[in-house]
């Protein structure tokens, strides 16, 4: 059992989760994940830790709600509990030795990049942040990632914040302009990752993208996270969740992320979660 | 008693014969997740109980790995003290409910009763199950008295067979002992892989409880190699640690469209269905693919689970697609009956090639080669070899690969000093389960690779008096 400790709504449909899990704030480094599943008919689904306190022994998660299981976590207030959280799964960013970094993060996925970004300045690393939502009242985590960042640059899609356009236009921009880049990190949604690794890929730089693919167990056992790395099988819960954005294959990505889109639409539309009364 | 005497005997005990055990009728069955078999009725257990000769040297008793007393809880049975008949299993073996339904018998201890050499062994297992039932629906569990506490802390990763077996061993010898579980619930493959309907779960949950009565503390939602090391372990102050992490990792066959929607693993596939029910969604909430045509990849009974459960989920069509023939399948003869039975359709000497998907993503055919047996290989099989200009589809909208699984990495990964073969298996002294890194066992499938669950508790056994000696001299 897993105390909730704070919960903020950050935007009209994603929320900041803190929680109880001393045992993992201890170990957890930035990149990695846990598996929740908050009560015992519930589904597992992998999330990144976005901040650990190993004084207050807490975790932080920040998720957009998409389906069942986000609705019912966003409905989850402190004092709440969340029945299983397993980790910190996954392989650590690796933040050494990098001179400039640019980390490109779209809608919820500003929330996963942020550690990295904040790692990495920790780091001494130059952190260049691109950040961008459909809508000014969606864009996240602004006054965080400035906090870590020697340059920001903010873009709506519908032009009512920051610049008009996508972060991937502005990273093409910095490109352009010559910056020295040694290293992008890009989270957010999955066409958005495959348009920033096709940005830098013609100037060989380094692009590591974190994948969210369904999950079951977590640990490597039943292979639902497998995506397809540079032609071979890989699996993300062990062998990532980053990869080299380069060599994912993010089209079978996506249809394997639709694959219960019709039993999820269901569950979402018999969702017990109505019956919170708060 | 002479030769003639003893034959007397025998053809006495014959005059019974071998008792049936009651099942759901096949139509029924493959609508739900009940399970298959009934069991005894007191009445049919004394008759089965009364067949066994009681012989001087049974063979059976060496015939299991974990040296059930078997004439001596067989005639407690015979005798109607079915309680008597579960303590004296249960000096040896925890877990009777479980061992009594998924064992093979038929390779242990019944190959080896000698009224089967001229008619049908005793049906040992049948009689263990009905012996753990019968307390188990009493309510009067026993729990046994425990030696003075040593003092001595053990670790035990990985709450399947082999880790819930030596955990009640080293309990019962007075250890204090914690099991790190990474699932939330323990039980292991029991649990995640074994259906409802060949192991219903609430037998497991209750081994699991008799278990923590006596004193095993288990921790669930622990990913150890990530969460603690086993250095992290000792660091905490335990004395020794166990490994009994199981061979969890999938093998895929690495043929181009394999990575496809509907494609699952074998342990995907019955993850989904047993350990997270999703045979009652939306009750439970995770989702698993409702196939009209299904086909199951492999000939082991990981595979008949698969496929029974493709049946119960609505499968139109279910196959079996193995590349050598029903003689060289290494499931158990019952699950394949059982299979059959339930209108399984087995393609042999069939082998996928490749999988065409369509613009979805989702699986929709699947490309086979033709197969015949050539010369036996190093397992004793004769090998499958290709027929050139064979190749023909299948239709099929789920797939379930079930050809094997082999070492998780994670703990040899995390653990200094643990040596792994070039499988990545755990090496260990044979007869005591002692790893390469001092004060570490190991036991189970990360040992031998997938193997049964009743030699992954031998394992377990073995370990427990191997810990025992190590941690009493320290």
């Amino acid at each position: 059992m897993y105390r909730i400790t704070e919960r903020v709504v950050l935007s009209e449909n994603i929320v900041k989760t803190v929680f109880e899990a001393p045992d993992i704030a201890k170990k957890r480094k930035a990149g990695q994940f846990v598996i929740l599943m908050i009560d015992d008919r519930g589904e597992r689904i992998p999330l990144t830790i976005v901040d650990s306190d190993p004084v207050k022994g807490t975790l932080t998660i920040i998720y957009q709600v998409v389906g069942k299981t986000t609705d019912q976590l966003a409905q989850l207030h402190p004092g709440d509990f969340i029945q299983h959280v397993l980790g910190p799964l996954g392989h650590p960013t690796e933040i050494d030795g990098v001179g400039t970094a640019v980390c490109v993060g779209g809608g919820v996925g500003i929330g996963v990049l942020y550690p990295i970004a904040k790692a990495l300045k920790e780091k001494g690393t130059r952190v260049v942040s691109i950040i961008g939502a459909r809508t000014k009242k969606m864009l996240i985590l602004e006054e965080e990632s400035r906090s870590v960042s020697d340059e920001l640059h903010i873009t709506t899609d519908d032009g009512s914040y920051g610049y008009h356009g996508f972060v991937s236009d502005v990273l093409r921009d910095l490109i352009a302009a010559g910056t020295k880049i040694d290293r992008v990190f890009t989270i957010g949604p999955v066409p958005m990752m495959r348009v920033v690794a096709n940005v830098t890929r013609p100037h060989g730089i380094k692009t590591l993208v974190s994948l969210n693919p369904i999950m079951v167990d977590g640990t490597g056992m039943c292979g639902a996270c497998r995506v397809t790395v540079g032609g071979k099988t890989k699996f993300t819960c062990v062998d990532g969740p980053e990869f080299d954005g380069h060599e994912v294959d993010f089209g079978l990505l996506m249809s394997r992320l639709q694959m219960y889109s019709e039993q999820e639409q269901k569950a979402r539309d018999l969702c017990r979660c109505g019956n919170h009364d708060r | 008693m002479t030769d003639r005497d003893k034959t007397e005997k025998k053809e006495k005990k014959e005059r019974i014969p071998r008792q049936a055990m009651p099942e759901q009728e096949p139509r029924a069955r493959v609508t739900n997740f009940d399970e298959v078999p009934l069991g005894y009725s007191p009445e049919t257990a004394m008759l089965e109980a009364r067949r066994c000769i009681q012989c001087k040297k049974p063979g059976c008793v060496s015939g299991c790995p974990v040296d059930i007393d078997i004439p001596g809880f067989v005639q407690l049975v015979a005798d109607g003290d079915f309680l008597g008949a579960a303590r004296k299993i249960k000096e040896t073996n925890c877990l009777p409910a479980v061992c009594g339904r998924v064992c093979p018998q038929e390779d242990q201890c019944e190959k080896l009763c000698i009224l089967g050499k001229k008619w049908d062994p005793v049906a040992i297992g049948r009689l263990e199950r009905f012996v753990a039932d019968f307390e188990r629906k009493s309510g009067t569990i026993e729990i046994p008295k425990l030696p003075a506490p040593t003092g001595r802390r053990i670790a035990v990763v990985g709450a399947g067979p082999a880790g819930l077996t030596i955990a009640g061993d080293l309990v019962k010898m007075g250890h204090e002992v914690t099991i790190f579980e990474a699932l939330h619930k323990s039980g292991g493959v029991l649990i995640y892989g074994i259906p409802e309907f060949r192991l219903p779960k609430g037998i497991v949950d209750a081994e699991v409880e008799y278990l923590k009565k006596i004193g095993v503390k288990i921790i669930t939602d622990a990913a150890i190699g990530r969460l603690k090391t086993i250095d992290d372990l000792f660091a905490e102050g335990y004395h020794a640690v166990f490994l009994g992490v199981g061979a969890g990792a999938p093998v895929f066959m690495n043929i181009p469209g394999e990575n496809f929607s509907g494609i699952y693993s074998a342990n995907e596939y019955l993850t989904r269905s047993n350990l997270m029910k999703a045979y009652r969604f939306p009750e439970y909430d995770t989702p698993i693919a409702k196939g009209r045509n299904v086909a199951v990849i492999g000939g082991g009974n990981v595979a008949m689970d698969s496929v029974r459960t493709a049946l119960r989920l609505g499968a139109a069509n279910a196959f079996i697609i193995y590349r050598r023939t029903k003689t060289e399948m290494p499931a158990r003869a019952e699950e394949v009956h059982h299979a059959e039975e339930e209108g399984v359709q087995f393609k042999f000497l069939t082998n996928p090639i490749e999988y065409i998907g369509d613009e979805k993503g989702w699986v929709r055919q699947m490309v086979c080669q033709r197969m015949e047996l050539g010369e036996p290989d190093e397992s004793g099989r004769r090998r499958p070899v290709v027929v050139k200009g064979s190749e023909f589809t299948i239709d099929v909208d789920t797939v379930v690969v079930s050809v094997g699984t082999m070492a998780n990495p994670v703990i040899p990964m995390t653990t200094p000093g643990l040596e792994t073969n070039r499988w990545g298996y755990i090496v260990t002294k044979d007869e005591t389960g002692e790893t390469t890194r001092k004060g570490v066992w190991a036991g189970g499938d990360i040992v031998t690779g997938s193997a049964t669950v009743i030699l992954a508790m031998g394992a377990g056994r073995k370990a427990a008096k191997s810990i025992h000696d190590y941690v009493m001299s320290l």
